[in-house]
């Protein structure tokens, strides 16, 4: 029933190039998730509908769907993507769009009196933001977020269908080789799994140290 | 102009008959997963540790893992246990046990909501434990999450394109084989695409309907 | 938004609610001032002048429009209606081709460097230290040079008793002392008006003298103009030049607190501070 060792190489490898896309992907993610979070609450209204458009667009259509697009249609418009870029650019948008969602509502959380105390201290609506909101919306983010890395780390095994050798294209080559399938794609779902552990424990301990000291019982 | 409308026109039939198959599967799995995940949910909360701990594991591993090669598992495996299926029947499954542990969370969180006392006036009045639950807890905990299942039932419909990867003639797979004919991706592609926004955006507006009707919070 | 006539800003002294020590130019004068939530009325056409480092309280029951007037002084709220002058100059409206337009946002900011306000629920920045929640906006929205806003942090949080306390977090303080950090903080920005919002509401009975104290302080050593909205009607009588009652959005009756609170001369102060002072 086990994977013989000698195969566990070519699984590494593609393991290394899923975190690599999971990484990338990840930080996209992160970037489409505040900008397109934040723009959501501009008082600008074409800020405000060009980020729900992004949002709706990408939360409602499937991400495979919009990795074939990129892949197959893009080129079309004389727009030619390396399938690792059209991975990264295809799922960072995709896991950033639900991120967007994120962003905002932990935004939204942060009780009316901090927005106050900041504007009674005569700070301009960007400052309040990006030192008094923020860094306390980030605490509330992470476990969301850890959620999204874990759906953004599914997800890249989509990217075996565009060509890419991830771990999950890796199973496929060995199980055509060597027909071992039970082993095979047991062994590339026990390596997902301690990919997403691995994710969660980065998370877990951001979350400690970002957490350190406060938020205990938040200023009353 | 690259856009072909006559040949958009053409394969319009036959993508939208695919949209009947991408639907059902949809409504397939979603069954199984409200089941599946009714099952888990109350295992992890039954207080048996060898009932709870292998289950919660196991819908842990299955949640953290991708889709896709769990198809690939089932698909291939199966029959290797003498289990002989459709493809569709295959997709269907997986796509029910995978999100079944999402399902679980949700309808434990549901239960989690029902306050204590219930379950204590319930034995008080003499109540057994399967009429407490069904007749006391369940009317209470299930409405709450209904919106939370609709908006799972939607991430179910925007999963079946990866059916196509074992061969089930949903969308995606019509889309490929018709793109590999004529080398023409671009018109198959974003119809699939278009398609998928409109299915998703009519079933969030009817989604948020019921949420309204419901009188409840999106999330729990 | 209607702005206040000249003949109507002029004519202070036959107007009975804007009772102040004659002669002065008034720090903050409030004219014709109001504000609804939807239907609800909460400030009704009501005239304030407060003098230069007077004490002003205000009392009266809930919603009756007290803690509004300090939120559209600190620019929380917006008045649907009248003007507001700080030492003269226009509040939510500023001077342009020679009339008076609706205040933008820089406007706005270079008025509310005038005050400073302190919140019934602290409102402490839980992220930060106790210093830095004091230093924070000397340095980033005046641009003070961070040792001096550091050595200035360190003096107020002396004076306010918590020197000791300069790198713990909010979380890690009591009501008390997290009241007394946010008074230290609306300082740092040194604002000629300060607002206090019923300061001592949300606080445990034990803590209560502390943070009183500290105001007791503070009017006595500063030449502030303090204007408190309270319950602590014993506090009021000792800590304020003038108390003012505020009853549906208008100002019933005013004076000093000694006649106000032996000898109200209007029903529903009487039956206020009867009701206050039983409980």
């Amino acid at each position: 029933m086990f994977l013989p060792i000698e195969f566990y190489g070519n699984l590494l490898q593609g393991a290394l190039i899923t975190i690599q896309i999971t990484a990338m992907a990840g930080v996209l993610a992160f970037v489409c998730a505040l900008v397109a979070g934040l723009a959501r609450m501009s008082s600008w209204r074409p800020v405000r509908w060009t980020a729900v458009t992004y949002v709706e667009f990408f939360r409602g259509t499937s991400a495979l769907v919009q990795l074939f697009w990129l892949f197959y249609a893009l080129p079309l418009f004389g727009l030619s993507l390396s399938p690792m870029t059209v991975a990264v650019l295809g799922l960072g948008l995709h896991i950033g769009a639900y991120g967007a969602e994120v962003v905002r509502s932990a935004v939204l959380a942060i009780p009316r009196g901090q927005h106050e105390a900041a504007l009674a201290l005569n700070m301009s609506p960007a400052l309040a933001m990006r030192r008094v909101i923020l860094p306390q919306a980030v605490v509330a983010m992470l476990p969301p977020f850890n959620n999204l890395m874990i759906e953004l780390l599914k997800a890249t095994a989509l990217v075996s269908l565009i060509t890419i050798t991830d771990l999950t294209f890796q199973g496929q080559l060995l199980n055509t080789a060597t027909l071992k399938t039970a082993p095979i794609f047991m062994a590339v779902l026990v390596f997902y799994f301690l990919i997403a552990l691995g994710i969660t424990s980065v998370f877990r301990t951001l979350e400690r140290r970002l957490s350190v000291g406060r938020l205990k019982g938040m200023a009353r | 102009m690259i856009w072909d409308w006559d040949y958009a026109l053409e394969v319009l039939p036959k993508l939208l008959d695919a949209l009947i198959v991408t639907v059902q599967a949809a409504l397939v799995g979603f069954v199984i997963a409200l089941v599946l995940g009714m099952l888990i949910a109350l295992a992890r909360r039954s207080g048996r540790l060898w009932l709870s701990v292998p289950v919660g594991a196991l819908a842990e591993f299955i949640r953290s893992t991708p889709l896709l090669v769990q198809l690939y598992f089932l698909f291939f495996v199966l029959p290797g246990f003498g289990i002989q299926t459709s493809p569709f029947i295959t997709g269907v499954i997986g796509l029910g046990v995978h999100y079944a542990t999402y399902t679980a969370e949700v309808y434990r969180a549901g239960l989690d909501a029902v306050p204590r006392g219930q379950w204590e006036a319930a034995w008080a009045l003499d109540f057994s434990p399967l009429h407490t639950f069904r007749s006391i807890i369940l009317p209470q905990a299930l409405p709450p999450v209904v919106p939370v299942l609709g908006n799972y039932l939607i991430a179910i419909f925007k999963d079946t394109p990866l059916l196509s990867a074992i061969t089930v003639l949903e969308m995606m797979q019509v889309a490929k084989i018709e793109g590999s004919e004529t080398f023409q991706y671009l018109e198959p592609l974003t119809i699939v695409g278009l398609l998928f926004l409109i299915v998703s955006l009519i079933s969030a507006v009817l989604i948020g309907r019921l949420e309204n009707h419901l009188g409840v919070l999106r999330r729990i | 938004m209607s702005n206040p006539s000249p003949a109507q800003v002029a004519t202070p002294d036959l107007d009975m609610s804007r009772t102040m020590p004659s002669g002065a130019k008034p720090m903050i004068r409030f004219s014709g001032i109001c504000k609804a939530f939807g239907s609800l009325v909460v400030l009704d056409d009501l005239d304030l002048d407060i003098a230069p480092a007077e004490k002003v309280a205000l009392i009266g029951p809930s919603g009756s429009g007290k803690s509004t007037l300090l939120r559209v002084l600190m620019t929380l709220e917006r008045p649907d209606k009248g003007s507001i002058e700080i030492d003269g100059a226009p509040l939510w409206h500023m001077p342009k081709n020679g009339g008076l337009v609706p205040a933008d946002g820089r406007h706005l900011r270079e008025m509310r460097k005038n005050v400073g306000m302190v919140f019934q629920q602290f409102n402490l920045f839980p992220h930060m230290s106790v210093l830095r929640n004091v230093t924070e906006a000397p340095v980033h929205v005046l641009g003070i040079d961070k040792d001096e806003a550091d050595a200035r942090a360190r003096d107020l949080l002396d004076m306010v008793g918590l020197r000791d306390k300069v790198n713990h977090y909010p979380a890690q303080l009591s009501g008390g002392q997290q009241q007394r950090v946010a008074i230290a903080r609306a300082l740092a920005m040194r604002p000629r008006v300060m607002l206090f919002d019923e300061v001592t509401s949300a606080l445990d009975p034990e803590t209560v003298g502390e943070v009183l104290s500290v105001i007791r302080d503070l009017a006595h050593e500063h030449n502030l103009t303090m204007l408190m909205v309270t319950h602590q009607m014993g506090f009021a009588r000792e800590f304020a030049d003038r108390v003012c009652f505020f009853y549906q959005g208008r100002i019933l009756e005013q004076g000093p607190p000694d006649r106000l609170f032996n000898d109200p001369q209007n029903e529903r102060t009487q039956a206020f501070l009867r009701a206050v002072l039983e409980s």
